[in-house]
């Protein structure tokens, strides 16, 4: 409108990003220490956060699954029985498997890389453009999951997803943990630990078995936060997006590969 | 042309209740297949996280695209004005209509929560083809329909032709959503294409096509009513353009893929190095599926048996279900190229170890669950001719051609 | 005259009928015994409301939860299994969904099943692995999940 509304006024700026400043330097270390037993999610998550990971691969060490295990135990796959009949092998191809290690080698090369391989939560998820019911989404903060209220089961964002990340559940499943409910006949996939997101804690089960096995391979935290430890680790490596042609946009990025 | 008469298909009680019975058990069996894999879940059948879809899969999408292309028949009397295809043009539709609903049945009955059917029908992504062939194949079976209407009922017959016509787009969107199934998918080497569409149009004509001939056979043959050789020669002689085309088709797909260096993996694994894969591609897809059925049809001699006819429309369907055999289960099979340039060493997820494929194989329960999708079809076949006027009385040549009528 | 009298015998008849198949009188409970729930006058919300709606609450409740990640509600289905769920005689608690137990005794009066428990954990566990090692779950959390008709877990 007028020309007095539009102009900055330079000196409320700085007098509110001081005392924001101030404010935050006095909450700060109180805030850090709730974190861990912080409160149940109370407002709609917003795109003003979008979670990611960098995993350096140098890091991650031959032969540790550290993140596997962490990840079987958070979400409740540890409890998954091979079915009475089915054999050793078939089990191992049909129980459901959120992330894994994998081993590539260089073929000029021939240098070795381990890296952990779970879903990237793309910003353009294959998944969700094929799911016929929308049960396969993206939320608000980037994180990609099935609603597994809607899934019918067709598995058709399993033959999209470019990184074969999501599990078919084959059987009944006898044993589930509160926090992740999962059931027979719905697909699932690494959610970022979605109910550690909304219950405020401050990292991935993956990531912190990673850092408590002294490797520190994997880094989580808010992409669009430029103070965050993932945004400062991406900062400081080169890192790239696995099969980058394909324009994803994935939230999970890997560097030393 | 004389005036086509229509009757019911008037088989002999005994054999027309034993042959439903024969089918209504497959059906049934093919149920408790369902009920089977549903109850204990998809542990008990050969698809696994790797290879997703599997057998019924092949059997559906074969069925969905062979029921496009027995509309074909239809369409050509109607939208081509060939005169010498009207008179089959309700047994087209009827025909379509039933392979479409075996197919589908198929696809519902191996989804991982069938009772969500209703939410599947009520909630909507519009970006997935999936979601959009819900309506296409919904859709086709009331327009197919309203178009055996047109055709059926003397006073609506001016319309026929543009139902007629609506039903052939209608035709070749949903076929094209079929291929664009996996024509859409770009995280797969065998997938990722524009030609999946045009050619699941392509095959749609042939298998479709060979089943009609094959149920027009027997059912003409069943009920000692008259099939000249006009009629018969020109659907053989369709039949062998249709499959020419389908191997145009697959040339172009692989020569394509060939001419990139990225997708040299996938190539080599299906014509070459893909075991089972390999084995249904060149025997099933190509040499049953089509140089061998060209052969008969272009014979100067077995191309006027009507044995041998029929044996080539059972091979065109055999090499049918290898073509989707191969394209749904060897797409599969074939690792995600995750890391080109790189060989993966381990992986705890299967991803293709050294290049190895995923195994598959199928189960008792997915092939029975396929073949009752057949079952359901052809019962739905059989109880139409039966109680509706859809077969015309003869189809001999002095029926079918004015020329020859006019001579004899 | 005889008409009328049939009709009206046969009015009074339906009517006693549909009175006394009212599955609740005013008094009558279905909250099982040891629970923590049975301690209570009321659900968090009034108890007629909760029988004729809690389905409802449950379904809007569920795409919050999914879909916004809101966790807050007192109208989680964790929060009703907290404390809906019964110790069993070994002081365990027992599956809110096997027989005799408190989402089992309506529904299966009602003929209605919930396939809710095929995902949904029917007694409580820690919501995240920093709670469990809080102990407040007790040291051992396994539970068995008891689908009422479908029993028998992960055998098929």
């Amino acid at each position: 409108m007028t020309q007095e509304h539009d102009k900055v006024d330079g000196a409320r700026r700085s007098f509110i990003g001081a005392a924001a400043g101030l404010t935050a330097a006095t909450v700060a270390p109180g805030v850090i220490l709730h974190t861990v037993a912080a409160a149940p999610r109370a407002e709609a998550v917003t795109d003003k956060v979008r979670w990611g990971m960098l995993i350096d691969t140098a890091k991650c060490a031959d032969g540790c699954t550290a993140c596997v295990q962490a990840c079987d135990r958070e979400n409740g796959l540890d409890l998954q029985i091979k079915p009475e009949g089915a054999s050793e092998q078939m089990w191992d191809r049909q129980r459901a498997v959120w992330i894994r290690k994998v081993q590539v080698q260089d073929n000029l090369t021939g240098r070795v890389t381990n890296l952990p391989m779970l879903c990237q939560h793309c910003e353009h998820p294959p998944c969700v453009d094929v799911c016929p019911t929308g049960a396969s989404f993206k939320r608000a903060d980037g994180i990609v999951m099935v609603d597994r209220h809607t899934c019918i089961g067709c598995r058709y964002c399993m033959m999209a997803c470019p990184y074969k990340a999501r599990s078919f559940i084959h059987q009944v499943v006898a044993e589930k943990l509160t926090a992740t409910p999962r059931g027979k006949g719905c697909v699932e996939s690494c959610n970022l630990c979605v109910h550690r997101r909304d219950h405020g804690e401050a990292s991935t089960a993956c990531a912190d078995a990673c850092a408590a096995a002294g490797h520190h391979a994997i880094v989580f935290g808010d992409l669009k936060d430029a103070g965050s430890a993932v945004s400062k680790a991406m900062a400081a490596a080169v890192s790239r997006q696995i099969r980058e042609d394909l324009d994803l946009n994935t939230g999970v990025r890997y560097s030393s590969i | 042309m004389k005036r086509i008469v229509y009757r019911e298909w008037r088989l002999q009680p005994e054999r027309y209740w034993g042959l439903l019975a024969i089918l209504g058990a497959v059906a049934a069996i093919a149920g408790l297949a369902a009920l089977y894999m549903e109850h204990h879940g998809h542990w008990v059948t050969g698809m696994t996280n790797q290879v997703v879809w599997g057998t019924p899969h092949v059997f559906a999408v074969f069925l969905i695209v062979a029921a496009s292309g027995a509309l074909n028949v239809a369409s050509i009397g109607t939208v081509f004005g060939r005169t010498a295809y009207k008179p089959l043009g309700r047994l087209s539709g009827l025909l379509s209509i039933a392979l479409l609903a075996g197919g589908l049945m198929v696809l519902v009955l191996d989804l991982g929560r069938p009772e969500r059917l209703v939410v599947a029908a009520t909630t909507y992504n519009f970006k997935s083809i999936f979601a959009w062939n819900i309506f296409l194949y919904t859709g086709f079976m009331v327009i197919v329909v309203a178009y055996l209407w047109t055709m059926a009922e003397r006073k609506v017959n001016a319309y026929s032709k543009p139902v007629g016509y609506v039903a052939f787009v209608w035709r070749l969107l949903l076929t094209m959503g079929t291929g664009a199934i996996f024509g859409f998918l770009v995280a797969r080497q065998a997938y990722d294409t524009a030609i999946l569409p045009p050619m699941f149009i392509i095959m749609s004509f042939a298998y479709g096509l060979a089943i009609f001939i094959l149920v027009l056979m027997f059912a003409y043959h069943q009920d000692k009513r008259p099939m000249g050789d006009v009629m018969l020669f020109k659907l053989k002689n369709l039949l062998g353009v249709f499959v020419a085309a389908i191997l145009l088709l697959t040339l172009m797909y692989h020569l394509t893929k060939l001419y990139g260096t990225k997708n040299h993996g996938v190539e080599a694994f299906i014509l070459m190095t893909g075991g089972i894969y390999t084995a249904m591609f060149w025997i099933g897809w190509i040499l049953v599926g089509c140089l061998a059925p060209l052969g008969i049809v272009y014979h100067p001699v077995l191309g006027k048996d009507r044995t041998w006819i029929a044996a080539a429309c059972g091979m065109v369907i055999l090499g049918g279900l290898a073509a989707v055999y191969v394209i749904i289960i060897g797409g599969q099979a074939y690792p995600l190229e995750m890391f080109p340039g790189k060989t993966i060493l381990a992986s705890g997820f299967h991803d293709g170890v050294a290049g190895a494929a995923a195994w598959y194989s199928p189960s008792i329960p997915e092939v029975l669950l396929g073949i009752g999708g057949v079952a359901v079809a052809l019962i739905i076949t059989a109880v139409g001719v039966r109680v509706l006027q859809f077969l015309p009385e003869s189809l001999s040549d002095q029926v079918v051609d004015p020329h020859v009528a006019a001579k004899g | 005259m005889a008409n009328a009298v049939v009709r009206g015998l046969l009015a009074v008849t339906g009517l006693v009928w549909a009175l006394g198949a009212q599955p609740v009188a005013a008094d009558e409970t279905f909250v099982t015994p040891g629970s923590n729930a049975a301690g209570l006058t009321s659900c968090v919300e009034p108890t007629d409301f909760m029988r004729r709606n809690h389905m409802e609450i449950i379904k809007h409740q569920r795409n919050t939860v999914v879909h916004q990640g809101i966790r807050d509600s007192k109208h989680t289905l964790a929060g009703c299994i907290d404390c809906h769920v019964a110790p069993g005689p070994d002081h365990k608690p027992v599956s809110v969904y096997a027989e005799g137990q408190f989402c089992h005794r309506c529904h299966a009066y009602a003929a209605v099943d919930v396939n809710c428990f095929g995902c949904h954990a029917t007694v409580p566990t820690p919501a995240t692995a920093s709670k469990a090692a809080s102990g407040e779950f007790g040291p051992d959390v396994a539970q068995v999940s008891d689908q009422g008709a479908a029993a028998g877990g992960n055998r098929p």
